[in-house]
């Protein structure tokens, strides 16, 4: 049971805070909250891994920024803000604006589609359980672009999809399955499901659905229990369900490209041709930068407000 | 019909498992009504059935004249104490509580009247803005009772309450829960399988076993006349011995042989024939203990025993005595100096007497619970030390 579980586990973002059972001494008296060395030497690697790979590197994609860019695709001398003024050329408002709305439309279709799929999961019979997680995971096992490429062969003109939707008489024979914004949503939407699935499911499965009977009981339909009860059971779960799929596809680069074309870029189809056509890797790296700073501030907020909320009881209480 | 909450002929099985086989039951209205029994005899799927959680395979259930058997359990004038409580972690006690008003839309004016009527009720007017995380289980099952009353339900259905807490905050639970039934006044349905929980609390039990109703009465009819070898054995100590009807004295008393025993005299509370194999018990405290061997009347048995084991209690003393084939457990209250004796001590020879009418004819049981019979004394009577709840009625 415990091998195929142990995938949805992972994007359960609470449970890697670290530390805790190592402040209880042997005997079970919990000693001051003190840092041991070996806590340390435990999280020395992770730490030095998170430094040097993820540290150092968005403090350099910043940095570059204020580089000014050499003629052979390096960087030149000195430091400018000349990067920082040409974003805000006046393409890029419309490009941002659409990642937001792909990315932002896509995370609430996956939420939306994630949260039955979860209770279900959570209800159903372990057996058919084990089934269908094993189904939500069978397409990691293809890899991501051979998938992005069977999308295109699906929805092309000549397509499968396209051909069975004509055929259907649901699409024109001339519309465009394929190069909008829509099939980059469509594609999101499907790459990103799993990762909403399973921070979902997590939850939904140490939900207490005899709250759901107390909340019949106490005269709520099942619609209303669904929503006043379960839902705001498995916030944290849709919370991580959330970051799980916002983020990555505001960072989206293979499927715009691959499916989205010239009409439908993202902000990630405009660094890449920074660097590899206009070769000016400070211009890519200020809007790398810009998209680290719109991914971060709202984790930041949501953070410190999360953390407020965890003290709020006590000192409600005295008020109360 | 004409009873205010009715179970007519209700049963319902899980896959091959009846676990409420054609239960008929009458509760009066305003009554504390237990359904007693061990894990797995039906009472709790019983309580679901009301609750419509569940529904029965045949049979109808009736409220206040109405048949509720197809009504979701949202159109129920029924409330649900669960045994873990089911309290919503996301919210506030004060929302807790108010939870069935709110989803009823009522004014915000009458939940907030109502919600401090029952803060009041419970107690918890300081702790309204806890979340239930940051209160303690005996408050839990407070605001547990509050959200549930406030719906006005006519029936508080109670799902072993009192299961989760300890000795004596169960001890001080009951009580609360016996005012607010005289309070309330609505009619309480009790689930547990602590029988002195039902045995203090309740009108009327139904002691339940296999998914029938064993025996239906007031605590002291079912501690003082057990109907079946299962009753006996689960509401209280007692003492079984097995025997056959030697001689029907008259209309109200029979004669038993039993092995290794002079004949003894039992009230004939069945319908005994000559020759018949039996069983009857008799408890605990009915049995008198001495080393001097009384002279008594002809309604009175008398029994050679010696004493194996003497367990102090406070409130009185347990004596283990072996007579014949079979070894008796005898409480008595204790007492320090006994004018005309000495006190009994390990292996005395004593004599040990009880009334006919204390000892009570069983029914004889069928072959899945014979394993009642096999049991001995000893280990019936240590299922419920100081649960002689009994006496007090």
């Amino acid at each position: 049971m415990a091998p195929p579980m142990a995938m949805h586990t992972e994007p359960d973002q609470n449970r890697l805070s670290p530390g805790r059972p190592a402040t209880r001494s042997p005997d079970g008296r919990s000693t001051p909250a003190r840092t041991t060395n070996a806590e340390v030497l435990v999280t020395a690697p992770s730490m030095l891994w998170l430094l040097l790979l993820f540290c150092v590197p968005t403090v350099i994609v910043f940095a570059i920024t204020f580089k000014p860019a050499d003629m052979f695709g390096g960087i030149g001398p000195g430091w400018t803000l000349q990067t920082l003024r040409s974003l805000f050329n006046p393409n890029y408002p419309a490009i941002i604006w659409r990642t937001i709305w792909i990315s932002f439309v896509a995370t609430a279709i996956c939420l939306a589609l994630s949260v039955p799929m979860a209770y279900y999961l959570a209800r159903v019979a372990p057996r058919w359980r084990q089934v269908l997680l094993l189904l939500t995971i069978v397409p990691f096992w293809t890899s991501f672009l051979i998938r992005i490429f069977a999308w295109k062969a699906l929805l092309h003109p000549e397509g499968f999809l396209k051909q069975a939707l004509v055929f259907l008489h649901l699409v024109r024979p001339d519309a465009s399955l394929l190069y909008n914004a829509e099939a980059v949503l469509l594609v999101s939407v499907y790459t990103y499901l799993p990762f909403a699935i399973l921070p979902i499911y997590a939850a939904a499965e140490k939900f207490d659905f005899g709250l759901m009977e107390a909340a019949l009981d106490l005269g709520a339909t099942r619609v209303k229990a669904f929503f006043n009860v379960f839902l705001p059971g498995i916030q944290r779960g849709l919370l991580n369900a959330f970051l799980m799929v916002f983020i990555p596809s505001l960072g989206s680069y293979v499927i715009p490209d691959v499916v989205g074309g010239p009409n439908a870029e993202m902000i990630g189809n405009k660094i890449a041709q920074r660097v590899f056509v206009d070769r000016n890797l400070p211009h890519a790296s200020g809007l790398a930068a810009l998209l680290t700073v719109a991914v971060l501030l709202p984790m930041l907020l949501l953070i410190i407000h999360q953390t407020r909320a965890e003290k709020q009881p006590p000192t409600m209480q005295e008020v109360a | 019909m004409g009873e205010f909450l009715e179970f007519d002929n209700v049963s319902k099985s899980f896959g091959t498992v009846r676990a409420v086989d054609t239960v008929s039951l009458r509760i009066k209205r305003g009554e504390f009504f237990s359904l007693l029994g061990p894990s797995g005899c039906g009472k709790t799927t019983l309580l679901r059935m009301l609750g419509g959680f569940e529904k029965p395979d045949c049979g109808r259930i009736y409220l206040d004249g109405t048949d509720i058997t197809d009504l979701p359990p949202n159109r129920r004038q029924v409330n649900t104490i669960f045994q873990n409580y089911a309290l919503f972690p996301h919210l506030s006690v004060w929302e807790n509580i108010a939870f069935g008003l709110r989803v009823a839309r009522r004014p915000r004016h009458q939940i907030q009247d109502e919600v401090a009527r029952m803060l009041t009720l419970i107690r918890m007017e300081e702790h309204a803005h806890k979340r239930p995380h940051h209160i303690s289980g005996g408050q839990k099952q407070r605001v547990a009772i509050a959200r549930a009353l406030i719906n006005k339900p006519s029936v508080l259905l109670l799902d072993e309450p009192l299961a989760a807490l300890d000795l004596k905050l169960r001890q001080h639970m009951l009580l609360e829960l016996d005012i607010i039934h005289d309070q309330v006044g609505i009619t309480f349905l009790y689930v547990t399988h602590d029988q002195g929980e039902a045995m203090s609390l309740s009108d009327r039990i139904a002691v339940m076993h296999n998914g029938k109703v064993e025996q239906l009465g007031t605590p002291g009819e079912i501690y003082e006349a057990p109907r079946s070898s299962f009753v006996a054995a689960f509401i209280g100590d007692t003492n079984f011995f097995e025997g056959t009807v030697r001689e029907i004295v008259n209309q109200e008393y029979s004669r038993l042989a039993i092995d290794g025993f002079p004949d003894v005299v039992v009230f004939n509370d069945k319908n005994m024939r000559c020759g018949d194999a039996v069983y009857f018990s008799v408890r605990p405290e009915k049995f008198r203990i001495s080393r001097e061997r009384r002279a008594l009347d002809d309604k009175h048995n008398v029994i050679a025993a010696t004493v194996e084991d003497i367990i102090y209690l406070g409130s009185h003393t347990k004596y283990w005595v072996r007579a014949g084939a079979y070894r008796l457990a005898i409480s008595r209250q204790h007492v320090r100096f006994l004018l005309d004796e000495q006190p009994i001590r390990w292996n005395d020879a004593v004599w040990i007497w009880w009334h006919a009418d204390d000892g009570y004819m069983l029914e004889r049981y069928s072959e899945a619970d014979e394993h009642l019979m096999q049991v001995p004394p000893a280990a019936v009577g240590e299922n419920s030390n100081g649960t002689t709840h009994g006496d007090a009625h």
